[in-house]
C-alpha cells in the first residue's frame, strides 16, 4: 500500500522515454512487479483499426467510428477504467449517467446497456461483457473529492479528474465538459438502505468489455490512479484498448460500412 | 429540411387548440388606441394567479411556518411544467413545498461566483456512502465542497439516479417535449434557465429531484416509489453563493400515462451557513472535511 513520503531523498523512477530519473516527486505507485497480466484480445472478430496500451495512472482518448467495436481489456484485473463519451461531431452532447440508467430502468451496466447522451440518444451499446455488472454510479476520483474521502494528506495524489482535464484539454474540451462517468471493471453495489460504495472488484486479469459505437464517439479514459480504495485493487495496472471494424456478415445491412454510409447520407 | 417541415414552424391555421375561443378573449379588451391599450394593460395588474412569484417576497401568502416573513428573499409558486432560477447568498435557507403531492423539483446548483463548480451527483452519492438524499445529506460539487445541505425533509422520497427528462424521452413517452407545450422536458427548461445566466448545455450536469422517490432493487432495477403525499417539504442551507436552477416537471419514471405534475412552492430567507458549533458540521468525517474545504474557499474570497 502506498504511503505518504516524508523524506526528500531522490528515488529512481522509470521515464516515458525509457530511461530512469532520480526525483523527489511523490508520484503514484505503478503495478507491483510480477503481477499476473493477461493482455487478452478483441471480443469481436474484425479488422483491427487501433490497438493501444494505457499505462497505469494515465489518460487516453480516441475516436471510435460508427459501427466499430472497442474492447477494453482489464489486463491486471480489477483496474477501473474511468470513461467518458462524447459525440465526436458535437462534443457538447456527451455521456449521461441518469439518461443511461432511467432509459433502461436499472442502476447497473451490463450487456445490452445503451450508453446514452445528455440528449437521451445512443452513443454506444455494450455488446459483450465478462464482468457480472459494470459501474456508472461511482463517478471519478479527484484531488478535491479525495480530501473528503480520505483526508487532506492525500491532496497531492493524482486522480481521474486530473486525467480527464488533461485529456479533455488535448481535445479542445475543458472542465465544463467533465460529467459523471462510467467505471469499467469497478464494483459499486447499492444496498437495500441506500448504502453505496466502492468494494472489492469482480473482475480478473484478462476480463473484457466491448462497446459498439452508434455514432462517431470520442472515448476518453482515465486508467484510475486511486491509491486509497479497491477500485484498482491498490495496484494500478495497464489497460489494453482494441478497436475493430467488425467483419461484415452476409446479408447484414447493419455492417459498419453500411451504418456509416447511412449516416453520411442523412 | 424545409421551413414547413421544421419542428419550430408555425402551425397552420386551424391547428391551434380551440378550447379557449380567440373571439371571446378579443371581446374582453378595448385596445384600438395607445391610450386604450395602455389602460387595458394597466387594468390587468394586481391579480393573483395560482402560480406566480410574490414580490416583495415578504408578501408571500405561503410564508413557511416559523419563518419571519421580513427575512424572505424569494417566494414563488412554480407552475406545473414551469421553471425558476435565483442567485442566493451563502447562508440562505431554501425551502421547497409540494402542496399537492405531485410536484417534482428537479434541481441544479452552481457556485454563483465560478459556475464551472457545480453539483456532482456521483460525489453526492459516493462521498456520504448513501444513494438516497435525506436529512443532513450534503449536495457536493466536484471540487470537494458543500454547495448546500439538506436541513429539513418531511418527504423522504427523492431521486439522484434518474436525472431529469430529455426531449427524446418526452417525445417518446408523451409525443411532445416542447418547452411551450403540454409535456416539457426538464432539460429543455434547465437550458432556458441556464441561458439566462449565460450558461449553455455544456453547463448542465446530471441533476437530482425531490418529492418523487426511486429505489434500487437488488438486481439494480430502478423501482418507482413516487410521492409521500401532499404537504411535504424539503429545506436546504446554501453553504456557498449559489446559482439555483429548478425545473418542476414529471419524473422520468412516473408511471402515469399522462403528464401529471403539481405546483411547486419555493421560499428562501436570510440565514447563516452551517458553522463549526453545529452537530452537522462534524456529523461524519467526510462532511467535516467538506465543510473545512468550503470555509477555506469562502474565507479566502472574503465571503
Amino acid at each position: 500500500m502506498a504511503s505518504t513520503r516524508t523524506e526528500t531523498r531522490p528515488v529512481n523512477y522509470p521515464t516515458a522515454a525509457g530511461g530512469t530519473v532520480a526525483s523527489t516527486v511523490p508520484v503514484g505507485a505503478v503495478y507491483a512487479e510480477g503481477s499476473p497480466l493477461d493482455w487478452g484480445a478483441s471480443l469481436v472478430e474484425g479488422a483491427v483499426v487501433l490497438d493501444e496500451t494505457v499505462a497505469p495512472n494515465a489518460p487516453w482518448s480516441a475516436v471510435v467510428r460508427t459501427g466499430h467495436v472497442l474492447t477494453i481489456v482489464d489486463v491486471g484485473g480489477n483496474q477501473s477504467a474511468d470513461c467518458l463519451l462524447y459525440d465526436a461531431d458535437d462534443p457538447e452532447e456527451r455521456y449521461s449517467v441518469p439518461d443511461t440508467l432511467a432509459w433502461q430502468g436499472n442502476a447497473y451496466v451490463r450487456t445490452g446497456t445503451v450508453l446514452r447522451s445528455s440528449e437521451g440518444r445512443p452513443l454506444m451499446t455494450v455488446v459483450a461483457n465478462e464482468v457480472d455488472r459494470q459501474d456508472t454510479i461511482g463517478g471519478a476520483c479527484g484531488k478535491e473529492s479525495n480530501t473528503l474521502r480520505y483526508g487532506h494528506h492525500v491532496m497531492f495524489q493524482h486522480g481521474c479528474r486530473e486525467n480527464f482535464l488533461a485529456e479533455a484539454g488535448r481535445r479542445g474540451l475543458g472542465v465544463r465538459d467533465i460529467v459523471s462517468n462510467l467505471n469499467w471493471f469497478m464494483n459499486v453495489p447499492v444496498e437495500a438502505d441506500g448504502a453505496l460504495g466502492i468494494v472489492d472488484g469482480m473482475s480478473a486479469p484478462g476480463r473484457r468489455v466491448a462497446v459498439r459505437a452508434e455514432t462517431d464517439v470520442l472515448v476518453m479514459v482515465s486508467n484510475c490512479p486511486q491509491m486509497n480504495n479497491p477500485c484498482n485493487d491498490f495496484n494500478p495496472t495497464p489497460l489494453r484498448m482494441i478497436v475493430v471494424e467488425p467483419a461484415p456478415v452476409a446479408g447484414d445491412s447493419r455492417s459498419a460500412h453500411a451504418a456509416r454510409t447511412a449516416k453520411e447520407g442523412a | 429540411m424545409t421551413t414547413a417541415e421544421s419542428s419550430t414552424a408555425v402551425p397552420q391555421h386551424g391547428r391551434y387548440p380551440t378550447r379557449q375561443a380567440p373571439a371571446r378573449a378579443r371581446d374582453l379588451h378595448l385596445t384600438d388606441s395607445v391610450r386604450s391599450a395602455r389602460d387595458d394593460a394597466r387594468a390587468q395588474g394586481g391579480q393573483a394567479g395560482a402560480w406566480m412569484p410574490y414580490l416583495p417576497a415578504s408578501d408571500s401568502p405561503y410564508c413557511p411556518p416559523g419563518v419571519d416573513a421580513a427575512a424572505l428573499v424569494w417566494a414563488e409558486t412554480v407552475a406545473p411544467g414551469g421553471y425558476t432560477h435565483k442567485v442566493l447568498a451563502r447562508g440562505t435557507r431554501l425551502r421547497f413545498d409540494d402542496p399537492s403531492g405531485d410536484a417534482c423539483a428537479h434541481l441544479l446548483l452552481f457556485n454563483a461566483l465560478e459556475p464551472v463548480e457545480r453539483l456532482n451527483v456521483a460525489d453526492t452519492q459516493k462521498v456520504p456512502w448513501q444513494a438516497y438524499p435525506s436529512q443532513d445529506h450534503p449536495l457536493l460539487s466536484g471540487d470537494g465542497r458543500v454547495l448546500a445541505v439538506v436541513s429539513g425533509d418531511s418527504s423522504g422520497r427523492h431521486d439522484a439516479f434518474c436525472g431529469t427528462t430529455t426531449d427524446a424521452w418526452n417525445e417518446r413517452k408523451y409525443g411532445d417535449a416542447r418547452p411551450e407545450g403540454p409535456s416539457p422536458s426538464g432539460r429543455g427548461l434547465f437550458l432556458k434557465a441556464a441561458a439566462k445566466h449565460g450558461l449553455s448545455r455544456r453547463d448542465l450536469p446530471p441533476s437530482l429531484s425531490f418529492f418523487q422517490g426511486v429505489r434500487v432493487e437488488p438486481d439494480g432495477t430502478l423501482a418507482w416509489q413516487g410521492s409521500a403525499g401532499a404537504g411535504t417539504h424539503v429545506e436546504l442551507v446554501a453553504e456557498m453563493p449559489l446559482l439555483v436552477l429548478v425545473a418542476n416537471v414529471a419524473h422520468p419514471l412516473d408511471p402515469r400515462p399522462g403528464y401529471v405534475v403539481g405546483p411547486l412552492r419555493v421560499h428562501a430567507w436570510r440565514g447563516a451557513p452551517t458553522g463549526p458549533g453545529e452537530p452537522r458540521f462534524t456529523a461524519t468525517p467526510e462532511l467535516h472535511r467538506a465543510y473545512l474545504n468550503t470555509i477555506d474557499y469562502c474565507e479566502a474570497r472574503g465571503l
